[in-house]
Order: structure tokens, then sequence, then C-alpha cells
């Protein structure tokens, strides 16, 4: 079955105007922050990791017809099958069956130090850049079969590189378990014109952080 | 209403569920989920970014060191951690103004603003930015100077921005907590700008 994000919509129209929103309000629902700690606390067991959360989410198949927090809720559902640490009856079923697989908990009084920690992602890199500042690429023209992090709105797109951010894990190769394959990570700055042609007004430009591999010399 | 209210109920009872097995099979710790929801309601929010731009609009040397190594800033402050190991400040000016999205998900760096707001990881927002982000400025009611460029950042990985807004004119007499006070979530996120003195 061909990977489909249904979360790569940089540049689609249709979806309405923005509705803003007052600061203040964290959760619209008491079960919007139950889905949020149990995110948290059960990413903590290192079953999975960030990138492959991004993949069980944006492959709902229903996924601009929810509200983030069910994304985020059948998500971890999706994730906690798929890594056999639950069945799909035992949560129908509302009640465990079978004997709990061997995982790390993560305790109360362990939390602060873990938010504190985070999962930081640059990691020594073992060749020297490719691209250096100032220089012109253009982005890979085809799509990814699988999780990726170059949207398809700045597919096949010339831009020039504006920072080098170090080597970081590569989602793409992270999110399919294929480990952490450290790459040279770059912002690259594109005029709008050359993402959105003569609809584009002047002084405007977009930014992304492309890996590597995303990226060719122009 | 009716079939709003039991989708919603569907959805609670959902949640039960996943946390009743969670528990009885120990992969998580309930206490551990109070504290991570007490954190992120009452700990964490964009009144810690303020005092990082207030800073900045003060300190000259902090202002550099932020624009040169934010992470390493923004710690000096207390803030640090998950969604914010990597962070970068873009600093607005006359003639230059940012905005931050994720179109991809709803990258946010949560150390110095928290939770993203419900528009932030929404579709209209996501799509549209970075393709007319005037437009959705205009939503948010704010309207830049038609020779003010504006560059959009699509936070694609693990880098996390944070805009430091304009500082306001008329405000060189105030506290840094006065300041602090005029930095909205959205102005740092390029959605708004800081407010102006006496405006709520």
């Amino acid at each position: 079955m061909p990977y489909v994000s249904h979360a790569d919509i940089g540049g689609r129209s249709g979806f309405g105007a923005v509705v803003p929103e007052p600061e203040g309000a964290v959760f619209h629902a008491t079960w919007e922050a139950r889905v949020l700690a149990l995110t948290i606390a059960l990413g903590a067991t290192g079953r999975w990791n960030l990138d492959m959360s991004r993949s069980a989410r944006e492959t709902l198949p229903d996924y601009l017809n929810l509200t983030y927090y069910e994304i985020w809720l059948y998500g971890l559902e999706k994730l906690l099958i798929d890594k056999g640490l639950v069945t799909s009856d035992e949560l129908s079923a509302g009640c465990a069956r079978l004997a709990p697989v061997p995982v790390r908990v993560l305790k109360a009084d362990q939390v602060a130090a873990f938010l504190a920690r985070g999962a930081p992602t640059e990691r020594a890199s073992l060749t020297p850049a490719r691209f250096k500042l100032g220089q012109r690429v253009r982005t890979r023209r085809t799509p990814a079969e699988h999780h990726t992090r170059l949207p398809g709105y700045v597919r096949g797109k010339r831009g020039v590189v504006e920072r080098v951010l170090g080597a970081h894990v590569f989602a793409d190769s992270h999110a399919q378990g294929a480990g952490e394959d450290p790459h040279w990570l770059y912002t690259v700055v594109f005029d709008a014109a050359e993402l959105w042609g003569s609809e584009a007004k002047p002084g405007h430009s977009v930014s992304f952080d492309a890996w590597e591999p995303y990226l060719e010399a122009a | 209403m009716e079939e709003e209210h039991s989708e919603l109920s569907n959805v609670e009872r959902r949640v039960r569920a996943l946390e009743t097995v969670m528990t009885q099979k120990g992969y998580i710790d309930p206490a551990a989920l109070d504290v991570l929801i007490d954190t992120y309601q009452t700990k964490v929010g964009p009144r810690n970014g303020a005092r990082v731009v207030a800073r900045a609009w003060v300190d000259p040397v902090f202002r550099e060191r932020l624009l040169r190594d934010a992470t390493a800033a923004i710690a000096e402050l207390g803030y640090s951690g998950r969604q914010g190991e990597h962070m970068i400040a873009v600093a607005n000016a006359p003639g230059r103004h940012n905005v931050v999205v994720c179109t991809l998900c709803s990258c946010y760096p949560w150390p110095v603003l928290g939770l993203p707001p419900i528009w932030y990881k929404s579709a209209p927002y996501r799509s549209r930015v970075v393709r007319d982000p005037r437009g959705v400025l205009a939503e948010f009611g704010v309207t830049l100077p038609a020779s003010t460029e504006i560059r959009v950042w699509d936070s694609t990985a693990e880098v996390r921005y944070l805009v430091i807004p304009e500082r306001p004119t008329g405000t060189e007499g105030l506290s840094e907590e006065a300041l602090a006070a005029l930095v909205t979530r959205d102005s740092m996120i390029g959605t708004g700008l800081a407010r102006a003195v006496g405006e709520t």
C-alpha cells in the first residue's frame, strides 16, 4: 500500500479562515489533558520515537476531520497495538486481558527531569557538510514512500542555504525504525515566487529545515 | 448538538478505556499523568517566552546571545527541555516581520510558549500562512506596511523558533516585568504584535 500522509497541507486551499483564540485556555476538555499526558508518559516507555508518532498520526485516514487531540489519541492507540503493548480487543473492552510486556515506566517524581532532558537530536557528524551558506540548492522532486519532513509545497524548488544547523537524527530513517542515521540539516529559504508563481507578493519568503538527502546542488 | 454531545462522550469513553488498560498493565503511573498536566497547565506557558523577550529588549548583550545561541540564552532564564532542545530566535525589525508555522504537524517551542493554541495546529493556518501570510495576519487583526518583508519559518525538523517582536514605542521607562506583560503569545509566533502601553 502506498504511504499517504494526510498532514502535508502547506499551500493547499479550501480549509477556511483561521479562528484566533485568546491566550489562556490550554485544554478545552478534560480528556484532552489526559491524552497529552498519556502520549508523553507512554512515549517514555521508549517503545517508539517521536518520528514514529508523527507517522502514526499523519497516516490516520480521517486525519483532516479529527481534532488535534483526537489525532493524538488514535495515533497513540495505533502505536500501542503495532508495538504489541496492547490488543485492540483490550482497548475496546477497557480491560487488560494479556500479561503486560516489560517497559520503562515514567514515575511521577521523574517527570520534571524527563521533560528537562527532552530529546536533543543533534549528533556528531562523520562527514563534512555538503552545502555551504549562501549556496543555491534544489529540493528533491520525487515524493517519499514513507514518513518524511519534506513538505510537498517545497518539492523540486530552488532555494538558498541560509543556516547550517548541524547534523541531526534523520526523521525519514528514524520513523521507519532504521536508526538515527544523522544527516546535516540546513535552513533553506525560497522566494515566494518560486513556490507560488505569479500570485506571490514581493517581499515574501518561506524557509524550512531540510536534511541533506532532501537537497541537491542547483 | 445531540450528535456532537454523543461524539464527545465516545472520545471520553475511549480515553478512559485507554487509561484504565494502561494502568492495569502497569505501563503508566497515574500520578505522573497528573504532574504532566499540571506542568503544562500552570508552569510552562507563554509568560516564559515573554520574560525572554523582555530581557532581550532591556539587555542588548543578552539579545545578542539570544540571536547567536537561543538554546543557551533561554536556558539562562531557566527554560529548556522537551520541544525546545534546539532553539532559534528571530527578531522583527522595521521592515522585517517573522511568522512561524509547522505545516506538517504542530511543532512549537513548548518551554517558552507552552502548548500550541488550536488554530496553530489546524488546517486553515498551516495550509495558508506559507502562501498568503498577509491574508492570515489580517484575520488576526494585523496589517503590516506593504514594504515590510515577511519571512515564514516552517519548522519541519527539531529546531523550534521564537519570534522577538519589536519593542513598542514609549516604553523606555518600563520595568522588565511591565514590558513582559506587553508580550503576547501571538507576538512570539508572529501572528501578532506586542501590545502598546495601555492596550489590553
